[in-house]
């Protein structure tokens, strides 16, 4: 086997003093980030890993094991939150990565006002995402918004976008993509410009066309980005909240419901060891679908 | 089981990690200042209408105890953020020396006995309406003082329509549905007003309905709070029953899922619309957005199955509170203030200051001559005694998501039954919540 024709793998001196000089500061500088970051994270995490199994009203506590998890898991808004939340997850992060990809090759490529381009569509990731919540809610109006008062000048009756339990959810995933995109683009563009330009070079030589050198270089050679634009996004789409909560507030009913906002929704309720719980279970769903799903990309990576 | 000692800790960990943010925004209750008077703060929620009430008040006050007292006013947000950050401050020992909150469940939500200053052993207490004082009061004592007005959850009408279609008030459900589907005919208004825009709005055809249910089983508050009435069995299911008729023969206003409130009481004050269900708390942003439609907007109860026993479903005022951690000198000026935030004088500046929005409840105030007719049309359900406390100054429980599940029924995307058993559900966990017996 050829693994046996590897050098062995020992610690050399040499590795070892690296490690020793690997930080040119003096471990106590850390500290002052350290107690902010244990006193404002890991307190708050801990802490509120007991309170989730606590039925806590701010003035009592009062210890009940694990049935705010079976309350929490009995919500009737939570089936559909829990669906609603993937639905958005996968929608955003998908339509991300296709459009910032094709952003991303648009932008790389000799095209006029190139620098322009990239700046407006950048733009909309440095605007308050409550702000642009707002905008939308303003426009998709179904009565006197400027989308659906377009839609009518050419004779065509816009659906109520935020108010129709059929297009609530989908009318606020699009809001974030067009949100959103503007990051995975610059990530692509900053991944596409990195691949070297021999191979298009060779590639010329051997006669590809566009498509091709796409197919066969931009793609796989862009696949770290692709990997972080995916993991940003789908973290991002899994614990969305402040889009969907400025524009529908989870309604009409409960259609457009993800899990932050049933768990805010019991926050407000004054529910608080439910509330906790719910953000418990979040972290762990999060947690659970991306980590494997990091490594799994990972792996493919290292294994090319 | 966890020692007293550690539950106090743990308590306030958890606690402190809330309030952090409310004292790096520097909330301080201010000291005794310097000419020997006391300073007391007052914390009041940062509605426009409260705060020009509580200035005008705090004004009046100073100027009667000049060098004894003076009052400032302090505000906090609105809404659940409000409630959030009140029961914080209470439950850390930092509230404000007196405060303004809701009365009802909210109110007892506060654990009153254990965090208010008991009131009963003063004068004032006597003058205050029977049923508002049991909203104010714990196991152990009455804890409040009213600040503003009684209101009605009711059906606001406009009486121009009334007089053109030559409609009658309406004393049944089906007298009511019939007068919206006459509106409906005529075609000018929309019949019914529903704003979802602003999903508390959505609530009023249930929570409104509730002196109906009251006249069928006058007992049943006290078995909905020992888990032995629903709303999915009548007499209560019929306000969920009522939202679904009228959501599906079409009543409502084209625009129902997104207009606001403002949107309702602009179309109730213009006549765009002919009925808005809504509480009569709608006569504030009426008089000062709409004043010529003051004498236009009218107010009946929502009908129920009986002529005889229509009657008036009232919220009652909020009230001013003062927490244990105001002692001494502070707690005397805090029961001077009190005080006289009960009599004639502050009532008069309240009704002055905002638009009153119902009859007053402490005894010796009177309602100003102009007020406008959406409120002075509730006065004869008062003098007849025609009138039943809200579900939520009878019972600690209300579920949170009624407001969405009005919404998804009046949209037609739940059935009536359906929203009736959510919300039956959603009761259920604020009940185990408040940790009640028999749930």
């Amino acid at each position: 086997m050829s693994t046996l024709a590897a050098p062995p793998l020992r610690p050399s001196p040499d590795r070892k003093q690296r490690r020793a000089m690997k930080s040119p500061y003096p471990t106590w500088f850390f500290l002052p980030a350290g107690v902010f970051y244990v006193i404002l994270f890991l307190v708050p995490t801990v802490v509120s890993f007991y309170f989730a199994l606590t039925r806590w009203t701010l003035f009592d506590v009062e210890f009940i094991g694990f049935d705010n998890f079976v309350q929490f898991f009995r919500e009737p808004a939570l089936i559909q939150g829990f669906v609603n939340t993937f639905v958005y997850a996968f929608l955003t992060s998908g339509l991300k990565v296709v459009l910032g990809l094709l952003l991303g090759v648009l932008l790389t490529s000799q095209i006029v006002a190139r620098g322009y381009l990239r700046s407006v569509v950048f733009f909309p990731v440095l605007v308050s995402t409550i702000g642009v919540g707002i905008t939308f809610k303003v426009l998709l109006d179904p009565f006197d918004g400027m989308v659906n008062q377009a839609l009518a000048a050419i004779g065509i009756e816009g659906p109520g976008w935020l108010t129709d339990p059929a297009w609530a959810l989908l009318s606020v995933a699009l809001v974030d993509v067009w949100k959103g995109v503007g990051l995975a683009t610059l990530i692509y563009i900053a991944g596409i410009v990195a691949i070297p330009q021999e191979y298009f070079e060779a590639a010329k030589v051997d006669g590809a066309n566009a498509w091709t050198n796409f197919w066969n270089i931009t793609l796989p050679l862009a696949r770290p980005a692709t990997v972080t634009v995916v993991i940003l996004s789908l973290i991002g789409g899994l614990r969305s909240f402040d889009l969907i909560w400025a524009m529908t507030r989870g309604g009409p009913g409960y259609t457009s419901d993800v899990i932050a906002s049933v768990i805010y929704k019991q926050y407000q309720a004054g529910f608080f060891g439910l509330s906790t719980a719910g953000n418990v279970v979040l972290f762990l769903a999060i947690a659970l679908l991306v980590v494997p799903l990091q490594a799994w990309l990972n792996r493919k990576r290292d294994d090319e | 089981m966890i020692s007293r000692r550690s539950r106090r800790t743990m308590l306030a960990v958890g606690a402190s990690g809330l309030a952090l943010g409310l004292t790096l925004t520097g909330c301080s209750t201010g000291g005794g200042s310097s000419d020997g008077s006391v300073e007391l703060s007052y914390l009041v929620d940062n509605a426009e209408s409260t705060v020009a009430t509580a200035e005008a008040l705090a004004e009046a006050f100073n100027a009667e105890h000049e060098g004894e007292i003076t009052v400032k006013v302090d505000t906090r947000p609105q809404g659940a953020e409000g409630d959030n950050l009140v029961k914080t401050r209470l439950s850390t020992g930092e509230m404000a020396d007196v405060f303004a909150y809701n009365s009802g469940s909210l109110f007892q939500a506060l654990n009153p006995d254990q965090t208010l200053v008991d009131l009963s052993d003063q004068d004032f207490v006597d003058k205050f309406d029977e049923n508002f004082v049991k909203v104010v009061s714990g196991e152990n004592g009455v804890y409040g003082v009213p600040m503003g007005q009684s209101m009605g959850g009711a059906i606001l009408y406009n009486k121009d329509i009334y007089a053109e279609l030559g409609l009658q008030v309406p004393t049944t459900w089906d007298e009511f549905v019939a007068n919206a589907e006459a509106v409906k005919a005529a075609g000018t208004a929309a019949p019914i007003i529903q704003t979802y825009g602003d999903t508390w709005t959505s609530q009023l055809f249930v929570l409104g309905d509730f002196a109906n249910v009251l006249a069928e089983d006058e007992d049943w508050a006290e078995k909905y709070t020992d888990n032995e009435a629903k709303y999915v069995d009548e007499p209560a299911f019929a306000g969920f029953q009522h939202l679904e008729e009228l959501g599906k023969a079409d009543l409502f206003n084209e625009d129902f899922a997104s207009a606001t409130y403002d949107d309702g009481v602009r179309m109730i004050a213009t006549g765009e619309g002919a009925h808005y269900p809504m509480l009569t708390f709608a006569s504030g942003p009426l008089v000062l957005n709409h004043p010529d439609a003051v004498d236009k907007v009218g107010t009946f109860p929502i009908p129920g199955e009986s002529a005889e026993s229509n009657d008036l479903t009232v919220w009652m005022p909020g009230a001013v509170y003062i927490p244990k951690s105001t002692e001494g000198e502070k707690l005397d000026a805090a029961k001077t203030f009190l005080a006289w935030l009960a009599t004639p004088e502050s009532c008069d500046i309240q009704a002055e200051s905002s638009a009153p929005q119902g009859p007053f409840v402490v005894e010796g105030c009177e309602l100003p001559d102009d007020a406008p007719a959406m409120v002075t049309d509730m006065q004869p359900y008062f003098d007849e005694q025609r009138t039943n406390l809200a579900l939520e100054f009878l019972s600690p429980i209300k579920g949170p998501a009624l407001e969405q599940i009005t919404v998804a029924v009046g949209s037609g995307i739940t059935s009536a039954a359906e929203g009736a058993k959510q919300y039956d559900d959603d009761v259920t966990k604020q009940a185990q919540q408040l940790g009640l017996d028999g749930w």
